[in-house]
């Protein structure tokens, strides 16, 4: 991986015909595989549904309606939809204000514009105190190839840091629409990262319901746990289906609540013996989930072996998102490979 | 020289000579505190609470009530006295300002103080809050209005002009930004830390129904608030307001301008037994 800075600038390197050409796509590619079932825009549709019986939800954006799928919102109810302009701190400010006058205000933007610019009036105007404002972004982690600039791969961390905030990372679209329910019952602030788009449909086969704050164990195995949330639950799902063709038998607890976390759910799970624990996440491996449970596992005198699969404390590069994935190692080859290689298989 | 007072607007005169008092007193419990703001902002807080807004001391959260929100929360001070003196805080309170598990903290926070609608003191949120507040209050269908006060030096947060785009874009007739002009903000005037004038143009081409005044002269505060309510044109209203930095206190107008002016220990009485001799002969001339 190059390190760039502005002494260095990137090498030229010439396109390689004997490879396919994968290309950048659009601002956000989506992460869906070629034969995975797809569900289109379940946040925005399932929040219209919810918003039917719900008159004191409004939604608001930044200019990024269509891109966070709150569209779909502005379509069913275009007086309960509020369009900020491109300036997030008014977003949040007004989100905080819209709260304070009894409504439940779903604020959207890239999650690399809430965590980063507008901060501080997350911080103050809505977490002090203690308001139901419900913060859901497009693009957390690594699900764009335009670059830092879009890729918001510390967004966990920064939420994580906040009081009163809970923090909820959904795999798929029946997670994203059954946490948009669960996040509108919640009194408080919430951060959701978002899938949108036609997004994958796995969670469908397990018998499986989002909970607020609950972890999941979808499936159970004696060699690998893995603890994922997100988009990396359909890649550790899709790994443990590899890893057994190995005879390797991985558990897959999902964690779509990082905060506040399902300790015993955690503990319950990586204190069963015998299991390398991996901890898997679509985020910088500084102040993550994965450091989140390693902190609880300390804490708790807990000690099984544990792996984190995360993205490197690194600016990102810029290009189409399989090889990006690939690269930082959080596509299923790549979660496969590195589990074979921590069992010495 | 300002024209002399009469009837209502002399009784807010003596609202805002209280709110100094009890301001005073204040700070002579902290030994401390932001008390040349709360000198200069007096006469907007007597005119605001005892003119212009709709409460009921005995229920701050009435749902019917004008919202105050106090972007400046270092500004506390100035407004736990107007709350003292419109009888939403106890009286007796004032000896707790700034202690252990007070009320009645240095800066600001919504969930402290009764009246205290907003946390402020992280500058230039506060606008983009009423923001969200008067589109929730249309929605609501309600007559209630939002008060904003802010500082200069807060025009410095480019959230502040997010805001005021947006004020203007949404039609907020139910808005009114009252922004305290002292020149004074923490490494010095405001016009040499960053230039933000000409502030009536600013605001006017921002889509404002604008006005300026001498934020120390009642009489002009009574008419631009009541101006400032009536304008029939449906766009958010900003009263800037030129202060003077310890207004009331002579030795402390005089005193060389600092954002956190220096108080001795023994200076305190000194300065209430100024105010009073000030107020004792604005209404031997005005009567």
């Amino acid at each position: 991986m190059n390190k760039r800075s502005h002494q260095h600038k990137k090498v030229f390197a010439p396109a390689d015909p004997s490879k396919p050409r994968l290309t950048t796509s659009a601002m956000i590619a989506s992460i869906a595989g070629a034969d995975q079932k797809t569900t289109p825009a379940p946040f925005g549709h399932a929040l219209v549904e919810l918003a039917k019986t719900r008159p004191e939800i409004v939604g608001l954006t930044a200019d990024l309606g269509k891109y966070t799928d709150l569209h779909i919102f502005a379509a069913a109810y275009p007086d309960r939809f509020y369009q900020m302009g491109m300036a997030e701190q008014l977003l949040m400010g007004a989100a905080a204000g819209m709260a304070r006058e009894g409504f439940i205000p779903f604020a959207t933007t890239y999650a690399v514009f809430a965590s980063r610019r507008a901060y501080d009036f997350i911080c103050m105007a809505i977490a002090e105190e203690n308001l139901p404002v419900k913060i859901v972004c497009a693009l957390p982690g690594l699900t764009t190839g335009y670059g830092p600039s879009h890729q918001a791969t510390e967004d966990v961390a920064i939420f994580r840091g906040l009081p009163n905030m809970t923090v909820i990372d959904p795999c798929d679209a029946l997670d994203i629409a059954e946490a948009t329910v669960a996040i509108a019952d919640h009194p408080g602030p919430v951060y959701m990262r978002l899938l949108r788009g036609n997004v994958p449909l796995v969670l469908d086969e397990y018998d499986y319901k989002f909970q607020l704050g609950k972890a999941a164990l979808l499936r159970d195995g004696a060699d690998v746990l893995f603890i994922s949330s997100g988009l990396m639950t359909m890649r550790t799902l899709e790994a443990a289906k590899e890893l057994a063709k190995d005879k390797i038998a991985a558990a897959v607890l999902h964690v779509p609540t990082i905060k506040p976390l399902d300790e015993a759910a955690i503990l319950a799970a990586a204190a069963k013996p015998g299991r390398l624990v991996v901890v898997a996440e679509n985020h910088t491996i500084v102040g993550g989930l994965g450091e989140a449970v390693a902190g609880l596992l300390m804490r708790s005198g807990v000690h099984p072996a544990f792996r984190q699969i995360a993205l490197p404390d690194q600016f990102l590069d810029a290009g189409a998102l399989p090889t990006l994935h690939d690269r930082y190692g959080i596509s299923t080859s790549a979660v496969t490979a590195r589990v074979r290689e921590w069992l010495g298989t | 020289m300002n024209a002399p007072l009469i009837g209502h607007n002399r009784d807010l005169a003596e609202r805002a000579y209280a709110i100094r008092r009890t301001a005073l007193k204040m700070g002579q419990v902290q030994g401390q505190g932001y008390i040349a703001q709360a000198l200069d902002i007096a006469d907007v807080l007597a005119v605001a609470y005892f003119h212009a807004m709709s409460l009921r001391p005995e229920d701050p959260d009435w749902e019917g009530r004008d919202r105050f929100y106090l972007s400046i929360g270092h500004y506390a001070i100035a407004l736990y006295a107007a709350l003292i003196e419109v009888g939403v805080i106890p009286r007796e309170e004032l000896e707790t300002y700034g202690g252990d598990d007070s009320r009645l903290p240095m800066s600001g926070m919504a969930a402290y103080t009764p009246g205290m609608e907003i946390t402020g003191g992280s500058l230039g949120q506060g606008l983009s809050v009423a923001i969200g507040a008067c589109l929730a209050l249309k929605r609501k269908g309600s007559k209630s209005v939002v008060y904003n006060l802010l500082s200069d030096g807060e025009l410095g947060e480019g959230s502040t002009w997010e805001a005021a785009m947006s004020g203007a874009h949404w039609n907020l007739d139910n808005l009114i930004a009252i922004v305290d002009v002292n020149d004074q903000q923490a490494d010095g005037p405001s016009s040499k830390v960053l230039a933000s004038e000409p502030l009536h143009e600013k605001w006017r081409a921002f889509g404002w129904f604008t006005q300026r005044v001498n934020g120390n002269d009642i009489n002009a505060l009574v008419a631009a608030f009541d101006a400032a309510r009536n304008h029939p044109a449906p766009v958010p209203r900003v009263i800037i307001c030129d202060t003077l930095m310890g207004k009331g206190v002579p030795f402390l107008e005089a005193r060389d301008k600092n954002h956190f002016i220096r108080v001795d220990a023994d200076e305190w009485d000194k300065a209430i037994d100024a105010l009073d001799a000030g107020f004792a002969a604005m209404s031997g001339a005005s009567q």
